[in-house]
């Protein structure tokens, strides 16, 4: 990703009726939605946004919101009411019908809810549609068409009519076709909300990778927060057609703007959303490799843990010393802790969501080692931890309050309580 | 109302009058361009032996449809000649495929006007209506003035009457072509005849061919109707029988327009329709290509 704008939108609205101008003139002054419903009605207000090349830019509403109308005047299949557009500095408003045509043909292709393919063309017919409309000549255009039938992982049903596809196949038609057309900024309007739940995930996990390798620009338009969160390099969330909020899945679901989008992320599935970077502590049991077994056995006793992390000069992790391996190496009067450092199968890295956390934190002894991307330790997570981070609000997260030590309890019970050990007996 | 008239029938024939003489030279052109038509279409089909006619229309029948339609086209079109109408159902059949082509080309670009321009749309519905509700007959008075006893007003009759379907459905199919994919067709930059050509005939192509049903059907029974204005034909007989109360003639000819008329449904209610048909013998062929073309 880079600083470039890819898409830049300045103040559109967008009001469906009969005095569209007077109705944005209100808007402006700060007139509500239903204020003007005897004018038209009001899709889009107010939006602005700019989209980075190479990004993923959700735009995330309930139906009504105007995510629908704001993507097709991105493209100019609506015309917009008031505001400007431009795609890689092109504007897209107030532009000769020929000229829009072109920006259509080289900047901008889209994906459609419902796939909108064309029935009596095969597969690859389909796919080439794009480059058919560029004058692309056959012999080249069905060939680009066939690599992206590829990519999409459709080989051998390129000479398919769509209706022998499944939704999924289809919609990766859609998709190809779309990439196919080789621009660089791609719309994507619901593009997997007709698809079952199952298929819709492999397809954004498709899109994931194709994304990251061919790097284009994408706006996706979703009602599924979730898909929102999954997706989104940056999301914008629609009400009543504003935008009400602009930031990254973690901004909107740690420290959302108001009470709607608050409502909106209290049912979002936080484990798919968060990454281990966003939840994890401040390290605390960890050792020098330099150091020996007392200061391993001492760090433990005071961590109240079983084991410990050692790490070396640059902080890269070297492993984890276990209190017995730690004890036998004193005992024996061994000063170095570099025989028993036992490799550390859980780690995991900042990027990994906290989905795939549950396991390797249930798997380790000791909190969970999180690395950075040379192997520096630069955090743990406590289990107490991970499970605190699935409820919401953002304070969840802070450190935790330690137990008591064990002998500062035996000793109050000793002085207060004579009975201590029938409880104890009783207890066993 | 004693005495109290609005003499619309009297301006319509004063606007005929005048049309007459002012478009005296087009009406001319139209004649003899329209009699030439239908003439020669029947010279044509006349020339074939009638044997060699029927196997045509027999493989027409299983090409679209079924082997089925061909042995009853073949039976149906025998039964033809051995009641002696033949001659007259080819000039039936010339006035009515002559007509219904000119009503096809005219309403197919009309109704893709009406499905483009609402304004349009709103113009011709009111046309639209009048064309098909005012009694068949009423259109042979003019087209008589116009073009004097014969086959011509015939022509123009049956043009006018079997018009509207052939509109109506074009616009409606059309117009029925799901939104998303004119919108792609938009995204992706073609040009509006592009997406015409490519996306809304293609799709609109089923609704079109069930208007064009409609027009060569009702451009049958117009054509029947014809014969009373002199065309010659299966509807002269009729006219004639009708006349004499000869009841053999009258079931003879009536008969060949029902083997005409379910010919001319059968094939062309196919046409739109290729995969409800899977065995004529175009989707066969389309299944063997598939079927070798496929790795």
């Amino acid at each position: 990703m880079t600083d470039t704008i890819a898409v830049k939108a300045d103040h559109l609205f967008k009001v469906f009726g009969r005095r569209p101008k007077d109705a944005v003139r209100q808007l402006r002054e700060g007139a509500s939605r239903a204020d003007i419903a005897g004018l038209g009605t009001a899709a889009v207000i107010d939006a602005s946004f700019e989209v980075r090349t190479g990004e993923i830019f959700v735009v995330m509403g309930l139906s009504g919101s105007g995510k629908s109308t704001l993507i097709r005047m991105l493209n100019g299949l609506l015309d917009t009411t008031s505001g400007s557009v431009s795609i890689g500095g092109d504007p897209i408003t107030g532009i000769a019908p020929a000229r829009l045509r072109e920006v259509r043909r080289k900047r901008v292709s889209m994906v459609f809810q419902h796939f909108a393919l064309l029935p009596h063309r095969t597969v690859l017919d389909n796919v080439a549609y794009g480059l058919e409309i560029q004058g692309v000549p056959k012999a080249e255009r069905l060939e680009r068409a066939r690599r992206t039938v590829a990519v999409v992982g459709l080989d051998g049903w390129a000479d398919s009519y769509p209706s022998a596809l499944s939704g999924g196949m289809q919609q990766r038609v859609g998709l190809a076709r779309a990439l196919t057309a080789d621009t660089d900024v791609l719309l994507m309007d619901e593009a997997f909300s007709a698809l079952d739940p199952l298929i819709r995930r492999e397809m954004q996990e498709q899109l994931l990778e194709l994304q990251a390798e061919l790097g284009k620009t994408i706006i996706f338009i979703t009602h599924d927060l979730n898909e929102a969160m999954f997706l989104g390099d940056r999301i914008a969330v629609m009400r009543d057609g504003r935008i009400v909020q602009v930031g990254t899945p973690e901004d909107i679901l740690t420290d959302p703007a108001n009470d709607y989008v608050a409502q909106f992320v209290q049912d979002v599935d936080r484990a798919r959303v968060l990454t281990a970077g966003n939840v994890m502590e401040r390290p605390r049991l960890v050792v020098s490799e330099s150091t020996g077994p007392r200061t391993a056995l001492r760090t433990m006793r005071d961590g109240y843990a079983s084991g410990v992390y050692v790490v070396g000069r640059d902080r890269k992790l070297l492993g984890v010393v276990r209190d017995r391996d730690a004890m036998r190496q004193l005992q024996k009067g061994e000063t170095s802790l570099t025989p028993v450092i036992r490799p550390v199968p859980q780690a995991v890295s900042v990027d990994d969501l906290l989905i795939d956390l549950f396991i390797p934190a249930v798997e380790s002894p000791v909190p969970l080692a999180v690395l950075d991307g040379e192997g520096r330790l630069v955090g743990v997570i406590p289990r107490v931890t991970l499970l605190a981070a699935l409820g919401p609000g953002s304070a969840a997260t802070g450190e935790l309050t330690l137990p008591v030590s064990p002998t500062v309890i035996d000793e109050l019970l000793a002085t207060s309580d004579p009975e201590i050990t029938d409880g104890s007996t009783e207890v066993r | 109302m004693d005495g109290f008239r609005i003499p619309v029938g009297a301006w319509a024939d004063d606007a005929l009058d005048w049309a007459k003489d002012t478009f005296a030279v087009v009406f001319d052109a139209v004649d003899v361009a329209f009699e030439w038509m239908v003439l020669s279409l029947t010279d044509l089909l006349m020339l074939v032996p009638a044997v060699a006619l029927i196997l045509v229309l027999a493989v027409i029948g299983w090409v679209f449809r079924s082997w089925q339609l061909a042995l009853g086209t073949v039976a149906s079109f025998l039964l033809i000649i051995a009641m002696d109408q033949w001659e007259t159902s080819i000039q039936t059949l010339a006035l009515v495929l002559v007509s219904a082509a000119i009503a096809i080309v005219v309403a197919v670009p009309l109704g893709i006007l009406a499905a483009k321009n609402a304004t349009a749309s709103a113009i011709m519905r009111p046309v639209l209506d009048f064309m098909q509700t005012m009694p068949a007959f009423v259109y042979l008075i003019p087209a008589i003035t116009f073009f004097s006893i014969g086959v011509v007003p015939g022509v123009v009759a049956t043009i006018i009457f079997s018009l509207p379907p052939g509109v109506r459905f074009t616009e409606l199919g059309i117009r029925g072509v799901d939104t998303e994919r004119v919108e792609a067709g938009h995204a992706f930059g073609a040009t509006p005849g592009q997406i015409l050509r490519g996306i809304q005939l293609p799709l609109a192509a089923p609704t079109i061919m069930a208007g064009i049903n409609q027009v060569i059907m009702l451009a049958l029974s117009m054509a029947v109707i014809a014969g009373l204005a002199g065309a010659d034909g299966l509807g002269k007989e009729v006219a004639a029988a009708i006349a004499t109360l000869n009841v053999p003639r009258g079931v003879e000819a009536g008969l060949s327009v029902v083997v005409l008329a379910i010919f001319l449904d059968r094939v062309t209610s196919a046409l739109g329709t290729p995969a409800d048909h899977r065995h004529s013998l175009r989707s066969i062929l389309r299944r063997r290509r598939a079927a070798t073309s496929a790795p």
